[in-house]
């Protein structure tokens, strides 16, 4: 190596050659290793996410959690809890269980696609299903109002137990829009926010028109 | 001195030839990265090389090396279907023009949409938006439900969602496309997004009538309504067409057609979805009503009733 002392390079020339940067921390087996751990912990990691999601709605705060890590778990188990919730309330005919759960169903999910495609279409920032799991996300508070309801119905129904409902129904309806406006509306132009706040409003609208209007028989 | 290139080869660095076979697992790792990094073509060429370097070994590497390939390409393959069926679904950019408002214009054109204008000689302008149309007609969806709800409609096939989105979305796209082709027929210089972005801010006048009469029951009210604000609006959609098209009967055949089917759709909306009662209703007293079936019948008779309870009601009153 004692020749090798006096060689120097130009800077012209090129050197050229492969330098492979070892793998470091993350090699793939670290990608395997949540396929040996036991279904528990998988489990309470999901619910533990969405449980943290369902904080973020009821106290909205300006943070990126809920849009990160966006998952559809949350929706999902709100829709069909809302839905099953809202069943047996129609009028006398014999199929009036499947209607209705279908009912619920699409409208939330129609609905939240088209808010979505709105504000992307309007120049939103935000993607596809993070939107989507905002939207979902956000029905948690009237959720929430369709189980006061539901209770409040066992007590009677008469005009004191509509009052009690309207009240309820209408503050949950705020805080849902509110909600959903605080992490949406970011994502938008500044002077458009009203633009996509209005389509937002009406959705939560019409499922609180529906969970208001619901009287069992 | 330094008179030749020097090129510095690190891949011969780690020489493994003489190694045994727990090297052949980190020689494929290193093989497949230098895949993914380059070019799938260069990739081939220096595996070539790589083969006949390593002489006997290089037959379980081979193998090895075959199978990162194949799983390279899958992943390749997969991509480029995942990419092709991404820019189908980003076709929704040639909607995006059409989306282009700002909440004060579509303030003003909600506004402008019940002021019919008096110029009808030069042609008037009509922008192009789909935005407030469409939040319209959502409206209107929205509106209907509350209505069909108030008055406990039973709907036999179908579903109240279903049939208030049909009806409104039915109406805004067919009636559209209709006066669209009747406007062909006629020579008039309006195009279909135009048209849709007309009819869509006319139904604000529906909106507003269905809103307040769904809500208070008078039917002297509805009448009141249907001529004021529906007439409105509808005079204002037949100017901006008079505007446009030149001949007297084609202007007659074009917006005649579209004034009747702009009041009918009201009349109907109101009497299909609306419980038809005597006097005020309370909402509260809902579920002990019977409930309004919606079969076919006889809309002459039903108006013709409503008119008599109506003038009745006007009779005693004065």
């Amino acid at each position: 190596f004692a020749g090798l002392a006096d060689v120097s390079i130009s800077e012209d020339i090129p050197v050229e050659g492969e330098i492979t940067v070892p793998v470091g921390s993350r090699s793939p087996d670290d990608d395997y290793s949540t396929l040996d751990e036991p279904v528990r912990d998988t489990i309470l990691r999901d619910l533990k996410a969405v449980g943290k999601k369902f904080v973020h709605v009821m106290y909205p705060k300006k943070s990126s959690a809920l849009l990160r890590d966006w998952d559809l778990w949350g929706p999902l188990v709100l829709c069909v809890s809302l839905a099953l919730m809202l069943q047996g309330g129609s009028a006398d005919s014999k199929d009036d269980g499947g209607p209705q759960f279908a009912e619920v169903f699409v409208i939330i999910w129609f609905g939240a696609v088209v808010i979505t495609l709105n504000s992307k279409l309007l120049g939103g920032t935000i993607s596809f299903f993070q939107s989507l799991c905002v939207l979902g996300y956000c029905v948690l508070p009237l959720t929430m109002a369709m189980l006061v309801c539901r209770l409040v119905l066992l007590a009677g129904s008469g005009t004191v137990s509509f009052i009690i409902r309207l009240i309820v129904v209408a503050a949950m309806f705020g805080w849902s829009t509110l909600a959903s406006t605080a992490f949406l509306a970011d994502s938008q132009p500044p002077n458009r926010k009203a633009l996509v706040v209005y389509p937002i409003s009406l959705f939560y609208f019409v499922i609180s028109w529906m969970i208001l209007t619901f009287t069992p028989q | 001195q330094g008179g030749g290139s020097a090129v510095i080869d690190m891949e011969n660095m780690d020489d493994t030839s003489g190694s045994s076979f727990e090297d052949m697992g980190e020689m494929h790792q290193r093989m497949k990265e230098e895949e993914e990094e380059e070019a799938e073509g260069e990739a081939g060429a220096a595996e070539e090389e790589d083969g006949e370097f390593l002489g006997v070994k290089g037959l379980q590497g081979q193998l090895g090396r075959q199978v990162a390939d194949q799983g390279g390409k899958m992943w390749q393959a997969g991509k480029r279907q995942a990419s092709k069926a991404f820019s189908l679904y980003a076709n929704i950019d040639i909607l995006r023009p059409y989306f282009d408002v700002e909440p004060v214009q579509v303030r003003a054109r909600l506004l402008e949409s019940m002021i019919p204008v008096k110029m009808i000689n030069f042609p008037q302008k009509i922008a192009g938006e789909l935005y407030g149309p469409l939040m319209l007609v959502f409206t209107l969806v929205a509106i209907l439900l509350h209505g069909m709800k108030t008055s406990d409609t039973i709907i036999r096939e179908g579903t109240l969602m279903g049939t208030a989105i049909g009806t409104c979305f039915g109406y805004w796209l067919g009636v559209s496309s209709f006066i669209y082709f009747l406007a062909y027929l006629c020579n008039a210089q309006i195009t279909l997004v135009q048209m849709l972005s007309l009819l869509g801010y006319g139904l604000f006048g529906h909106c507003i009538t269905l809103f307040v009469t769904y809500n208070i029951h008078f039917h002297s009210l509805f009448y009141i309504f249907w001529l004021g604000v529906g007439g409105l609006s509808t005079l204002r959609m037949v100017a901006v067409l008079l505007s446009r098209t030149v001949g007297h009967t084609q202007r007659l055949i074009l917006c005649g057609t579209l004034a009747a089917l702009h009041m009918l759709f009201l009349l109907y909306l109101h009497f299909a979805y609306h419980k038809v009662v005597e006097g005020i209703l309370d909402t509260l007293e809902g579920p002990n009503m019977p409930p309004f079936q919606r079969v076919a019948r006889d809309i002459p008779v039903v108006s013709n009733v409503v008119l008599n309870t109506t003038a009745k009601a006007v009779a005693l009153t004065l």
